[in-house]
């Protein structure tokens, strides 16, 4: 980030294991900057849950060390940690009304009864939600549940609030609207965010950095745009977004820039991230959005057109180039594509900076 | 809306709503003939033999029918003046006839029900009834003074009614006289309601005995991973495989005096060896061994209940800054009323009807209202008051019922 500071919340060298064989977290470094919204994204069995639970105080780490506003955490229980947390099942009482709810860590806070309804009624305004004070939890839809269980992890102000994928039970369209409401509140009230998820689409709309989470080890930890862009190594690239691969045995390498020949002896060039040295196998990757449909572009290639789907504004078309048939492009709609026929023999075309020669990875 | 019609009738023209009821009509049906063998079933084994059993508790027809004619004359006694001498011929009648057809001894045990001692009387004047001249009443009288009483009199007249409150009131140690006045059963007579309070009091204990020890399990069961979770729940469910006489017998091998628990309390030098505890046939007996009988009743619906209550309510408990008490006690325990209202009226119930432990380790203070209605059933043979006091503890069952249902509610109720 900017400036060197001392991060809110700090991993240092944090390991987990359950089993005492396995590490499900595996050495985690990891600072976390006050007001920052900071997502834990990776497939499930990653290790972004348990980090969370650690953080919180349900599990215990099995070495290293984590703090808190500069204060190690271990041995403080979850009930004094006084983290905001929100559950992907909404975790709202069902015996309690919404209001009964939010005043119950208000309550247990023994915060004064005028006091409460205060910050109850300023919270719900939040949320817009005021007129379901008095509702049961099962009076209300699933996303009037994920307001008021987002309501009640803030209305007694914690600076830090944990969210375990609380979106993972909506339907899309409500999913999305909610992604933006949440990214609205953490901006308005400039609380810190720990988000886990398993929707990369979710990671890159609401975080300010995203970890990507991949067997117990951070993979990458940067900018949504960075994530995406330049992601560091073939398992962030092919777990964020979509792309092409070609792979290629590197023939030589100079100022970054590396030289591989295909299976069908084509020679390609890419931009070094982490590939291997010369004689050794690399993969390339680029986004399908980044491949032309013409010659214009430094790299070209031969194609063969074997699929094409109309998606509306844009049609997706399946090539095989080299000896990858499911090399992708997406086409924009217009005149342009209505020529295409499958089967139809053709050139592709991308530029240097957009391929990335990144190690090739199972 | 100008397919209006199209909408609500088929092409043939029948419409929507009739053709939904007769393929409704044929899937009730079906439903119907599946539980018709054991609809029938229940009706002529189960529900027909207990409603003609209950209806014994205010029916009692034997007199009426085997003594008509006294029956008849007595119905116009105001039951304070002394009986008629049409009174007295119809009874001589009636007693003469009730000889020659042997049923005098049936008439004797229900007059002597309603005033002890009439039996002797009954069977007395009955072998002599055929020598009897008029005045019948002065025959009567002569052959033994106790005719000349009132009170006599009084128990046939109650005795000859077909529809009598005597059983009901008799269960709960009332009678009625022949003036139409309630009046509490003599001292030494009075047995049923001290009963009744016992059966409650008994009953009480061991749901909350059951509770108590049955909740930390269930809670244990419901936290552990699934396969230790099985063991536990096969462990508990390991008495339902042993037969009930066997469970309760071992309780006498463990809690008699000479029992493995009075033998490790003398070695651990809690009581001396002159002083063991007696925990067998009384109502300790009773209380132990009925709490370990009904306890997998009260594990299980808790258990189901807790089975489905996700650990994250908890955690969000305590990641408001609930303590590990307060989120217990004000977020997972109201979760669990269901099934704690579950289990404690199933064992509440079981436990108000319970009979063989009682009557194999409650010696004389453990025994439950089944016990004496056992023991009107098979010894002293009097159906009727077994009759009424069935009646009396299921109308208890009910209000036990319909109080749970004011208070919990039976809706919010869970099985499993």
């Amino acid at each position: 980030m900017k400036e060197k500071r001392e991060g809110f919340v700090v991993f240092e060298n944090v390991q987990k294991t359950y089993d005492g064989n396995e590490l499900v977290v595996k050495n985690l470094n990891l600072e976390i900057f006050k007001g920052e919204f900071l997502t834990m994204l990776g497939p499930s069995g990653s290790g972004k849950t348990t980090c969370l639970m650690m953080l919180a105080g349900f599990e215990s780490s099995t070495h290293g060390e984590i703090r808190l506003g500069s204060k190690p955490i271990g041995n403080i229980p979850p009930h004094k940690r006084g983290i905001g947390m929100v559950f992907q099942n909404y975790a709202l009482f069902p015996h309690m009304s919404v209001g009964e709810n939010l005043a119950f860590p208000l309550e247990v806070r023994k915060i004064g009864k005028s006091f409460r309804e205060e910050k109850i009624k300023r919270v719900l305004e939040i949320v817009k939600m005021t007129d379901f004070i008095n509702r049961r939890p099962a009076q209300l839809s699933g996303g009037q549940q994920q307001r008021i269980a987002l309501a009640r992890s803030l209305v007694f102000e914690p600076e830090l609030v944990l969210m375990d994928e609380p979106l993972g039970a909506l339907d899309k369209q409500l999913r999305e609207h909610m992604q933006y409401e949440i990214k609205h509140i953490h901006e308005q009230l400039g609380v810190t965010v720990v988000y886990v998820t398993h929707d990369q689409s979710e990671a890159l709309t609401m975080s300010d950095r995203v970890a990507v989470f991949n067997e117990g080890v951070v993979q990458q930890l940067d900018t949504p745009v960075n994530i995406y862009e330049k992601p560091l190594n073939s398992f962030v690239a092919q777990f964020i977004g979509e792309n092409n691969k070609l792979v290629g045995t590197i023939i030589k390498e100079s100022k970054g820039v590396v030289q591989a020949k295909l299976r069908n002896s084509k020679q390609i060039k890419g931009i070094r991230v982490n590939s291997g040295k010369e004689g050794t196998d690399a993969l390339f990757s680029i986004r399908p959005e980044r491949v032309f449909l013409d010659k214009k572009n430094s790299e070209s290639i031969e194609a063969q057109v074997l699929e094409l789907i109309y998606l509306g504004d844009h049609v997706r078309c399946r090539m095989k180039v080299a000896d990858n048939e499911d090399f992708i492009l997406k086409i924009p709609n217009s005149s342009q594509t209505t020529s295409l026929r499958v089967g139809q023999k053709t050139q592709v075309s991308w530029r240097v900076e957009d391929c990335r020669a990144l190690d090739l990875a199972n | 809306m100008n397919n209006f019609t199209e909408e609500n009738f088929s092409s043939d023209g029948v419409s929507l709503k009739k053709k939904l009821r007769r393929s409704l009509f044929k899937s009730k049906m079906r439903a119907f003939f599946l539980v018709l063998p054991l609809l029938a079933f229940l009706a002529i084994f189960f529900v027909i033999p207990i409603i003609n059993l209950l209806s014994q508790s205010f029916l009692d027809f034997r007199y009426a029918t085997l003594m008509p004619g006294s029956t008849q004359a007595l119905k116009d006694w105001d039951g304070k003046s002394f009986p008629t001498e049409e009174i007295a011929k119809a009874m001589v009648i009636d007693l003469i006839q009730a000889k020659k057809n042997k049923t005098i001894g049936k008439v004797a045990t229900r007059v002597n029900r309603e005033l002890s001692g009439t039996r002797s009387l009954f069977t007395k004047t009955a072998r002599a009834a055929n020598k009897m001249e008029a005045p019948y009443m002065e025959a009567l009288i002569k052959k033994d003074k106790k005719w000349e009483n009132l009170k006599t009199w009084q128990a046939i007249k109650i005795s000859s009614m077909a529809v009598t409150p005597s059983y009901l009131l008799a269960a709960v140690d009332r009678k009625y006289t022949a003036e139409g006045e309630i009046i509490q059963q003599d001292e030494n007579r009075r047995i049923h309601v001290t009963l009744f309070l016992r059966t409650i009091e008994i009953s009480v204990i061991v749901t909350l005995a059951t509770l108590l020890l049955g909740y930390p399990v269930a809670f244990l069961m419901a936290s552990l991973p699934l396969r230790t979770s099985n063991l536990l729940l096969i462990l508990v469910l390991l008495p339902f495989w042993t037969s009930l006489l066997v469970r309760t017998t071992a309780w006498i091998a463990m809690l008699q005096s000479s029992g493995v628990v009075n033998d490790l309390l003398v070695f651990l030098g809690v009581t001396a060896d002159d002083a063991r505890f007696s925990l067998i046939y009384n109502k300790t007996g009773t209380l132990i061994a009925m709490t370990h009988i009904l306890l997998p009743f009260m594990i299980l619906p808790i258990y189901s209940v807790m089975k489905t209550i996700s650990p994250s309510f908890v955690m969000a408990a305590k990641s408001m800054g609930a303590t590990n008490w307060t989120a217990f006690w004000r977020v997972y325990f109201p979760m669990t009323i269901p099934g704690v209202g579950a289990g404690a009226i199933l064992v509440f119930i079981l436990a108000i009807g319970y009979y063989i432990t009682p009557a194999l380790v409650g010696g004389q203070d453990g025994q439950m209202i089944s016990n004496i209605i056992d023991f009107h059933m098979r010894s002293s043979l009097n159906w009727n008051l077994a009759a009424a006091l069935g009646l009396v503890l299921l109308i208890f069952i009910l209000f036990f019922f319909w109080l749970y249902d004011r208070f919990v509610g039976i809706d919010n109720m869970k099985l499993g």
